[in-house]
C-alpha cells in the first residue's frame, strides 16, 4: 500500500537529513505505529506519505515514495486526497467550514462526489464515529476529543485507503484521548483502513498495531513487530519498563497481558515496598487560600475552595476538562478573576490580586497553558534579558535558570522554533526569574514525550528541595506518580478529594498509574519500587 | 425531473431556509422600489414590510440576529442628513417657512459655495428627511436579505470560477473570532509576565504572538486544504486557462466602458449599451469556461421549489407596481414639497409593496433551533472565557 525506497528528506537551510535511507512497505489494513522522540522526525515521515513533505513545506526528498501505485514526486497532496487523509494533531487549525455536517462533507465536494452518495456517506461516517448527535453543532463548540473524532470523519468520508494520524490525541485529555483511540481501531477492525499513526500513548495502541517503525535518530528508522520494537526503543511505556524488569518474554504490551503475567512476580516482591514512591519534604505554609470562587456569569467556575500550599510540596490538580482547575490557578495567581474569597502568600499575608502584575509574579510565578503567548522577541536570549531587565533586582540571571532547566539551548535560536518542551522550560526559567515562592503550571505535560516528562521531574524536585511550593495542574497519572506528593482531584468546581499522592492514586483501579493496576493489591507505583523491591529480595 | 418536482412539493412547507438567491432578489426588488419613490407613507410601508418579514421568517443563528443593527445605521443615516442640511445652509428657498436661524460664520472668500449657519427651513429639514429615509430603506433591504439569507449559502451558489472568493470569504469568517480568542489569552499571558499594558512595548508583546498564531495556524490550515484535495485543478488545459482570463478581462473592460457611457449623455447611446452587452457576454463566457475546469460538488444543495418562486414574485411585483405608478402618477410617488401638503397613499404601488410582503406567508417557515450548543458540555476554554469578564 505505501512503500517507502531509500527515502531521504534534507529541509532546506538544515545541515543534515531528517530522515536517511529509509526503507519499509506499509501493507493494505496495517495499522502502523511510528515511534520516537520529539523532533526524530515522525511528523516528516507522515507528511512524506501524502507529498506535503516536500510540495508544501519544501525541501529535498530522494528516493520514492509510492501510495497505492502513485509517486508522491508526481503527484501533490491534493491529487492524493481519494487514496490518503490526513489528520492533525490540532484539529481546529485544520477546520475549512464551521459547522460538523460541511466539515465531514468538504473533502467530498472537493472531490466532486455525487450529492446523493455524499449523503449516504456522510450518515454512515457519523455513526462510525459516534458523532450524529453532533451533526448541526458549530465546530468550535466541541471538546477536543469530538473536534478530533470530526477531523477523523472529514478525512474519512473520502473514502482514504489509507488514513494517517500525526499525534491525534497529544492535545486531549485521557477521556477524549480514549475515545478517539477507540475511534481509530474500531476503523481499523472494521472498515480495514491502513492506518499510519504516530502516537505517544503507546500503551493504548501498541496492542493492535501490526507494525512499529521507532526513529532511533539521525535519520535512521528500526521497523518490526511491536513486542520486539518495544524492548529496544527508548520511548517505552511503564508496562513495557516492567516487563524488562521482570524479565518477561514476549513482553506484555497492556495491562491486561501483563495482569495476566503478573502473579509470580508478586510472590517475588515484598507486601510493601522498601522504598516510597516519592520521599515528601513539606516545609512551612507558603500560600493560604479560603472561599475562593470564580464566575463567569451565569456558570461558576471554581465552588468556594480552600487551600494550603506548604514549600517544598508538590500538588497535582486533576480533574476533567472544565472543573475549575484552570480557573482555580489564575485565580490564586491574582490575574484571572475572583468573585470571592482570600488569598495570602508568604509570612507578609499579601494578596497577589491586589498588587500590580510585576510585584504579583515575585509572590506567585504562573506558567499558563500555551508557554508561547509569553514570548514576544525574536532570540531566545533577547528574551532572557528581558527577563532579567524586569527583575532589576534579580540574585540569578535567567541564562542560569534557563540552563539548569534544559541545558544547552542557543542564545541565537527563535523561541518559536524551540520544541514544546523547551519552551516550557523556556518560560517556566523566565518566571523563575522574578523568584516566586509559589509556581503554578498548568498543564505543562501536554505534547511531552516521556523523556520530557522526566526531565520535567527532575526539574520540579529540585524546586521543590529548594523550598519553593509547586501546582501542577495536569491529567497524566503516571507524572503525577513520579512527580507529586500530593493530589487535590477538582469535579464542577468543587474539591472532590485532597490527599497524599500514593494513597489517592492507588484508591481507584481506573485512576491507578499503571504499574498499581498490574501489581495490584501490592502498593507499588512506579518500576524503581519494585527494581528495589526486586533487588532487596534477591539479597535477602 | 419529475423526482425534483415531487422532492420540491415535500418540502414546500416543511421547515427549511429558503433559497438565498430568491431572498436576494426579493430584497433588491423592494430596494428598486424604495430608490422610486420619495412618498414617505410609501416608505413606510416598505419598512413594515421589511419589518414583518424579517420577524416572521429569520432563523435564530447568529447571523439573523443583525437586522437591529441595520436599523440603527438606518437611523444614524437619517440624522446625518439633516444635521449638514442644517449646519450647511442648503436647500432653502425664498418662500420657505423659517423654523430657526443658526449664527451665521463667515468663511473665506475662495470658500465662498459653502456657507456655515443661517436660517434653517421647514421644506429643507422635510426634504433632508425623505431624502434619508430613502437610503435607509434601501440599507434595510440589504440588511434584510443578510438577516434572512445564510451569507454561506449564499457564497455557496457563487458561479464555480468565483469559489475560491467564496473559500476566502469562509475562511477570513471563521478566523476573526480566533484572532480575538488568542489576543485575549496572549494579554492575560503578558500580564503573567509583568508586562504593563499599556504602552509601545505592551502592544508589541500582545502583536506578535498573536501574528504568530495567526501565521501558524493559516499554514497549517492550507496544509490541512491542500491534503483535502482543495485546489485539484480538475482537467484544465493550459490554453483553456488562458482563454478564460482572457474573456474575463475583456468582459470586465467591456462592462467599464459600458457603465461609464450609460452614465455619461455625452457617449453615443449604442456604444454604451453594446459595450454593456458584449462585456456581459464574455464575463458570462468567462465564468462558465473556468467553472466548467473545476470538478466540485455541492453537499445538500438548496432546492428550488415553488415557494422559491412565490417569494421571488412578490419581491418583484412590489418594484414592477412602484416603476409603473412613476410612469403615469409621478406626483403620488414623489410628491412635491411646495406648497407643503400632506402626501396621499397610491393605490396601486401600495398594494404591490403589501404583495411583496406576502413572501412572510408563502416562504416555508425557518428550520428550528439545531445549532446550539448543548450547556451540558464542558466550555471548551475556561481561561479565555474569563479574560472576557
Amino acid at each position: 500500500m505505501i512503500h517507502f525506497d531509500q527515502v531521504g528528506i534534507t529541509y532546506d537551510g538544515s545541515p543534515s537529513p531528517v530522515l536517511r535511507g529509509v526503507s519499509v512497505r506499509i501493507e493494505e489494513g496495517e495499522l502502523c505505529l511510528v515511534i520516537g522522540h520529539t523532533g526524530s522526525g515522525k511528523s516528516t515521515l507522515l507528511g512524506a506519505v501524502n507529498g506535503l513533505v516536500p510540495h508544501f513545506t519544501g525541501g529535498t526528498l530522494t528516493g520514492r515514495v509510492v501510495v497505492a501505485g502513485r509517486d508522491t514526486a508526481r503527484y501533490k497532496p491534493r491529487e492524493l486526497a481519494d487514496v490518503v487523509g490526513v489528520v492533525g494533531q490540532d484539529p481546529l487549525a485544520g477546520f475549512v467550514t464551521d459547522t460538523v455536517e460541511e466539515e465531514l462533507a468538504y473533502t467530498m465536494e472537493q472531490l466532486a462526489i455525487e450529492p446523493a452518495a455524499m449523503r449516504t456517506r456522510l450518515e454512515e461516517t457519523l455513526d462510525i464515529l459516534g458523532i450524529a448527535s453532533l451533526r448541526h453543532r458549530a465546530l468550535h463548540t466541541l471538546s477536543g476529543g469530538q473536534q478530533q473524532r470530526v477531523a477523523i470523519g472529514a478525512a474519512l468520508t473520502a473514502h482514504p485507503r489509507v488514513l494517517v494520524l500525526d499525534e491525534p490525541t497529544s492535545a486531549l485529555d485521557p477521556t477524549s484521548a480514549e475515545d478517539v483511540l477507540a475511534a481509530i481501531t474500531r476503523l481499523v477492525h472494521d472498515l480495514g483502513v491502513t492506518v499510519v499513526l504516530a502516537e505517544h500513548r503507546l500503551e493504548r495502541v501498541m496492542p493492535y498495531a501490526d507494525r512499529v517503525i521507532y526513529l532511533a535518530g539521525e535519520g535512521r528508522i528500526e521497523e518490526g513487530p511491536p513486542a520486539e520494537i518495544a524492548g529496544r526503543a527508548e520511548v517505552r511505556p511503564p508496562v513495557v519498563e516492567l516487563g524488562k524488569l521482570a524479565g518477561w518474554q514476549p513482553l506484555p504490551l497492556s495491562v491486561r497481558d501483563a495482569r495476566r503475567l503478573a502473579p509470580a512476580l508478586r510472590q517475588r516482591l515484598p507486601r510493601t515496598p522498601p522504598l516510597p514512591a516519592r520521599v515528601a519534604q513539606a516545609g512551612p505554609t507558603a500560600l493560604t487560600a479560603r472561599g475562593i470562587v470564580v464566575r463567569y456569569g451565569p456558570v461558576i467556575a471554581v465552588r468556594s475552595v480552600g487551600l494550603t500550599l506548604r514549600g517544598g510540596e508538590c500538588t497535582a490538580l486533576m480533574g476533567r476538562n472544565g472543573s475549575g482547575k484552570s480557573s482555580l490557578l489564575w485565580a490564586l495567581q491574582g490575574t484571572g478573576s475572583r468573585a470571592a474569597g482570600t488569598v495570602s502568600v508568604g509570612p507578609a499575608a499579601a494578596d497577589p490580586a491586589r498588587l500590580p502584575p510585576g510585584r504579583a509574579r515575585r509572590l506567585v510565578g504562573l506558567v499558563p497553558q500555551t508557554p508561547a503567548d509569553l514570548l514576544y522577541l525574536d532570540t531566545v536570549g533577547a528574551e532572557l534579558a528581558q527577563a532579567d531587565r524586569d527583575v532589576s533586582d534579580g540574585t540569578v540571571p535567567a541564562r542560569d535558570i534557563l540552563d539548569e532547566i534544559a541545558p544547552g539551548i542557543p542564545a541565537g535560536t527563535h523561541p518559536r522554533d524551540l520544541s514544546a518542551g523547551q519552551q516550557l522550560a523556556l518560560v517556566l526559567a523566565i518566571q523563575l526569574t522574578a523568584a516566586p515562592a509559589v509556581i503554578l503550571l498548568d498543564e505543562p505535560t501536554r505534547g511531552l514525550d516521556y523523556q520530557a516528562k522526566a526531565s520535567l521531574t527532575r526539574v520540579l524536585d529540585r524546586l521543590a528541595a529548594r523550598g519553593h511550593a509547586i501546582v501542577v495542574a495536569t491529567h497524566d497519572v503516571e507524572f503525577v506518580t513520579r512527580a507529586c506528593d500530593r493530589v487535590v482531584v477538582m469535579a464542577e468546581g468543587d474539591v472532590v478529594t485532597d490527599g497524599p499522592a500514593a494513597a489517592v492514586l492507588t484508591a481507584s483501579p481506573t485512576f491507578a498509574p499503571q504499574i498499581a493496576k498490574i501489581l495490584a493489591p501490592l502498593p507499588y507505583l512506579t518500576e524503581a519500587q519494585v527494581a528495589a523491591g526486586l533487588g532487596g529480595r534477591a539479597a535477602g | 425531473m419529475r423526482t425534483s418536482r415531487a422532492i420540491a412539493r415535500t418540502y414546500g412547507r416543511l421547515p427549511r431556509g429558503l433559497h438565498p438567491v430568491a431572498w436576494w432578489i426579493w430584497a433588491l426588488a423592494l430596494a428598486v422600489a424604495a430608490s422610486r419613490t420619495t412618498n414617505p407613507l410609501l416608505l413606510l410601508l416598505i419598512l413594515a414590510v421589511l419589518g414583518l418579514v424579517v420577524a416572521l421568517r429569520r432563523s435564530d443563528a447568529p447571523w439573523a440576529r443583525g437586522y437591529r443593527f441595520y436599523l440603527t445605521m438606518a437611523l444614524t443615516v437619517i440624522l446625518i442628513r439633516v444635521l449638514f442640511r442644517v449646519v450647511f445652509e442648503s436647500g432653502v428657498t425664498p418662500g420657505d417657512q423659517i423654523l430657526f436661524r443658526l449664527p451665521r460664520i463667515p468663511t473665506p472668500s475662495w470658500y465662498a459655495g459653502v456657507q456655515i449657519g443661517g436660517p434653517v427651513s421647514l421644506e429643507a429639514v422635510l426634504s433632508a428627511v425623505l431624502d434619508g429615509a430613502r437610503l435607509a430603506c434601501l440599507l434595510c433591504c440589504i440588511g434584510a436579505a443578510n438577516t434572512l439569507a445564510n451569507p454561506k449559502r449564499a457564497l455557496r451558489v457563487l458561479p464555480g470560477a468565483l469559489y475560491e472568493l467564496g473559500v476566502a470569504v469562509t475562511v477570513a469568517l471563521s478566523v476573526a473570532p480566533q484572532l480575538v480568542d488568542s489576543t485575549q489569552r496572549v494579554r492575560r499571558g503578558q500580564r503573567l509576565r509583568g508586562t504593563d499594558r499599556r504602552g509601545l512595548r505592551a502592544l508589541r508583546a500582545t502583536a506578535i504572538p498573536v501574528l504568530h498564531d495567526a501565521l501558524e495556524r493559516s499554514l497549517r490550515l492550507a496544509a490541512a486544504m491542500d491534503s483535502r484535495g482543495y485546489g485539484r485543478t480538475g482537467t484544465a488545459t493550459r490554453a483553456s486557462r488562458r482563454l478564460t482570463a482572457a474573456l474575463l478581462l475583456a468582459g470586465l473592460s467591456g462592462l467599464c466602458l459600458g457603465a461609464y457611457g450609460l452614465l455619461d449623455s455625452g457617449m453615443p447611446a449604442g456604444l454604451a449599451i453594446g459595450g454593456f452587452a458584449a462585456g456581459t457576454a464574455a464575463c458570462t463566457g468567462g465564468l462558465f469556461l473556468g467553472g466548467r475546469r473545476v470538478s466540485r460538488s455541492h453537499y445538500r444543495p438548496d432546492p428550488w421549489g415553488w415557494p422559491e418562486w412565490a417569494v421571488t414574485a412578490c419581491g418583484l411585483a412590489g418594484a414592477a407596481g412602484l416603476c409603473v405608478t412613476v410612469g403615469y402618477n409621478p406626483a403620488a410617488v414623489n410628491p412635491s414639497l411646495y406648497p407643503l401638503h400632506w402626501p396621499s397613499l397610491p393605490l396601486i404601488p401600495a398594494i404591490a409593496i403589501l404583495a411583496a410582503g406576502l413572501a412572510a406567508v408563502v416562504a416555508p417557515p425557518p428550520p428550528l433551533a439545531a445549532a446550539e450548543p448543548d450547556p451540558a458540555l464542558p466550555r471548551p476554554r475556561p481561561a479565555v472565557a474569563g479574560a472576557s469578564q
